[in-house]
């Protein structure tokens, strides 16, 4: 199957590398797009596109709502704290008013698991996944796959770390089901309460030691660590998660020397990832973000029906 | 008024009856099992090809009235609950006002026996208001129709109040019902914790919140010398420690639920929320151990946990979503068809686990096939195949992960009292 015949993007589990070839190969001539003095092609005119946000993104929004404006598509966002959802009305309720405004595809991310799974059954629209609680972040593994297929030439036998908050993580999980489809040897790191059960089950290595995870890798993709998960009792405080985890320069000496370090954003500097690595030219973070827009272009642009001679040259 | 149930395989576990045998049921009460009965004035129900049991019992159902009548009421949970082959049932005291004084419970029986169309019997809690601080009065409750206690659903998570209400219960000889479930442990939870929980990215309740729970009530049981029943055990740690007291002579009894012995947790990956239920779904190894139990007789009785959920509680986010199963008329059919068919529990078992084994642990005299007892009757079809059918339910909740399933061996007929109360898909109505 490729993405131009399915109705939803929910997760990169569904996806055959088949697919992830395809939105990736896309997203090459939209990255050009992005890079020309006029930045608008006509490919999604009179398309219509919702961007409905259930938990707090301003990048992820921005950049979807850009990625349709430059194929011309129009875009609304629907801030959710403001509408109706405050009001008590059910989800269903919600998509069906949005949906017989006409729009072809809605955005969504929600801080509850499975959610656009759910809203995928209940709406004609198509539904695209911009993050659903623990579970999946499609578009970020796939702009991290292009991110690194740009750099490393190929995504085939890489060893790619993955460190911090691997139990929580959507970033996590959708890049272990996209990378895994290629071969690469993916170790996942991090303190014991923030790896999740059985996730060597995932073909994945776990690790809790950073030096060890992070040996003759390719490719170190560094989470977020959320405040809350400390507050939670998850581990005992910011300086001792730095302490065993925070990937520098210094740590990364066991890594390929062509090493290269991605970051899903927002940053926290010195908790996390160091100031010095993050600014260095191995961290490739502004670049993920340009190739977030060309991702998500193609995906739209391959979800809301452009011909295929229509991708702008 | 006689009815003769006639030419079917009566199966009566504790009697140690399994063979093709007449039973003439007269003014309500059994009056004669044999063969080749006469009575020329009965009406003759052709049991030919049918399995004919004593009256199934269900321990663990939410029949939702008082309080929650837009998910359940006694008229059509009891209608739900004799489709499903049961005579009698045990109704949970999460209610509002919770059954936690005479007067609730006075009303249930009341009520069912006005409006339902077979035995309730009323569950009271252990607390007061389900508050897990202080307990209910048990001597009232006892003396309006409670044949138990439990803060189902709420679990008692101070120590000292559920030594106190084993140590109290005691003196009725009554069992106390536990939802076992460390809620810090639970809390958040969405599903069981295993592989697929990491899989789906859903927050996982682990084994050890029940099994920490069944733990301490075990010991506390040993330290009280009470009664104690564990509801929907669903773990195979569970089954260990309850097969210990049980080895130690302690007072302990459990119940598993058809869900549990035949969904796993795989199952959620749809984020159908029909799949949501406390305890949560378990893994293939939890399964496994359920079924081991079952066969070696650690586990007691088997009881649906019917918990019926109107539509909007259910469609939703998952995290949102009510947890629960309406459990009551499929249960029959699911053991059927999963556990005696493939030849894994043998039909007797599943006879003696739905009569003598529940009620032996609430000290009902029911669940035999006795001369002069209440003629309480189910009738199994071993052979009706359908298809499971939520919106053809009698229960208002139509919430159940078996739907669009196709099941063989269903409840074909259910007399209570001697009354033909369902038959053949039908509720006889007055």
């Amino acid at each position: 199957m490729k993405l131009d015949r399915r109705k939803d993007l929910l997760g990169i589990k569904d996806l055959s590398r088949e697919e992830i070839d395809q939105i990736l190969d896309t997203a090459i001539p939209m990255k050009d797009v992005i890079k020309r003095d006029i930045k608008k092609v006509p490919t999604l005119r009179g398309k219509a596109m919702v961007t409905i946000f259930y938990e707090n993104s301003t990048r992820t929004r921005t950049s979807f709502e850009i990625a349709g404006k430059y194929l011309s598509a129009d875009t609304v966002n629907l801030a959710v704290n403001t509408s109706s959802v405050q009001k008590g009305e059910s989800l269903r309720d919600t998509l069906k008013t949005i949906e017989v405004m006409g729009f072809d595809l809605m955005v969504m991310r929600h801080s509850m698991s499975g959610t656009p799974h759910y809203a995928a059954r209940c709406t004609k629209m198509r539904v695209v996944n911009a993050g659903d609680g623990q579970n999946e972040h499609p578009t970020q593994a796939l702009l991290d796959m292009f991110t690194i297929r740009e750099h490393k030439g190929t995504l085939e036998n890489l060893k790619v770390a993955i460190v911090g908050d691997i139990r929580h993580s959507r970033v996590a999980r959708s890049n272990i089901y996209g990378l895994s489809r290629y071969g690469c040897e993916i170790r996942v790191v991090g303190p014991a309460t923030l790896i999740p059960p059985e996730v060597e089950k995932l073909g994945v290595k776990s690790y809790y030691s950073l030096e060890a995870a992070v040996k003759d890798a390719d490719v170190v993709n560094v989470l977020r660590v959320q405040r809350e998960r400390q507050q939670a009792g998850l581990f005992p405080s910011l300086d001792e998660y730095a302490e065993l985890y925070m990937v520098s320069p210094e740590r990364l000496k066991g890594a390929k020397d062509d090493v290269l370090v991605l970051h899903p954003g927002p940053m926290n500097r010195g908790v996390e990832i160091s100031s010095s690595l993050a600014d260095s030219t191995q961290a490739v973070i502004n670049e993920q973000v340009t190739n977030g827009v060309a991702v998500r272009m193609a995906i739209l642009f391959l979800m809301m029906g452009g011909a295929k001679d229509e991708i702008a040259g | 008024m006689k009815l003769l149930v006639k030419g079917g395989r009566v199966i009566d576990p504790e009697n140690g009856r399994d063979e093709l045998l007449d039973i003439l049921v007269n003014n309500g009460k059994i009056a004669k099992i044999g063969k080749n009965i006469r009575a020329k004035d009965a009406q003759i129900l052709d049991a030919q090809g049918k399995i004919v049991c004593p009256g199934f019992i269900d321990i663990h159902v939410h029949l939702r009235e008082p309080g929650f009548e837009y998910k359940e009421d006694l008229a059509t949970g009891t209608r739900a609950a004799a489709a499903g082959g049961f005579t009698t049932v045990c109704c949970m005291p999460n209610t509002d006002p919770v059954i936690d004084n005479m007067a609730v419970a006075r009303f249930i029986k009341e009520q069912s026996q006005r409006r339902g169309v077979i035995n309730v019997l009323p569950i009271g809690s252990i607390t007061k208001k389900q508050g897990g601080e202080e307990l209910s009065e048990y001597t009232d409750l006892l003396a309006a129709g409670c044949v138990a206690f439990s803060d189902d659903g709420r679990p008692v998570m101070r120590s000292d109040v559920m030594r106190n209400a084993l140590e109290y219960s005691k003196m009725f000889g009554v069992p106390l019902l536990t939802h076992s479930e460390d809620a810090y442990l639970s809390a958040g939870g969405q599903m069981h914790e295993g592989f697929y929980s990491t899989f789906y990215g859903l927050k996982g309740i682990p084994a050890a919140a029940e099994e920490a729970m069944v733990a301490r009530d075990i010991i506390l049981t040993r330290l009280t010398g009470g009664k104690l029943h564990i509801c929907h055990a669903s773990t195979a740690g569970t089954m260990e420690l309850i097969r210990q007291a049980k080895a130690e002579g302690l007072q302990v009894t459990c119940e598993v639920t058809p869900h549990h012995l035949t969904l796993s947790d795989e199952l959620v990956g749809s984020y159908d929320t029909d799949t949501k239920v406390a305890p949560p779904l378990r893994s293939h190894e939890h399964i496994e151990a359920l079924r081991a139990a079952l066969l070696d007789g650690t586990v007691d009785c088997l009881a649906t946990d019917h918990a019926p959920h109107h539509l909007e509680s259910k469609d939703c986010e998952y995290d949102m979503a009510a947890a629960g199963i309406s459990g009551l008329e499929t249960a029959v059919a699911v053991i059927m068809d999963r556990l005696v068919n493939t030849g894994i529990l043998p039909i007797a078992d599943l006879v003696r686990l739905f009569t003598v084994g529940p009620a032996d642990i609430i000290n009902l005299p029911k669940g035999r096939l006795n001369i002069s007892d209440a003629a309480d009757i189910t009738i199994i079809d071993p052979e009706l195949t359908r298809i499971v059918e939520p919106e053809k339910f009698y229960s208002k909740g139509k919430n159940t992960p078996f739907k669009g399933m196709q099941l063989t061996g269903w409840p074909w007929a259910t007399i209570v009292a001697g009354k033909l109360v369902y038959i053949d898909g039908n509720i006889a109505e007055e």
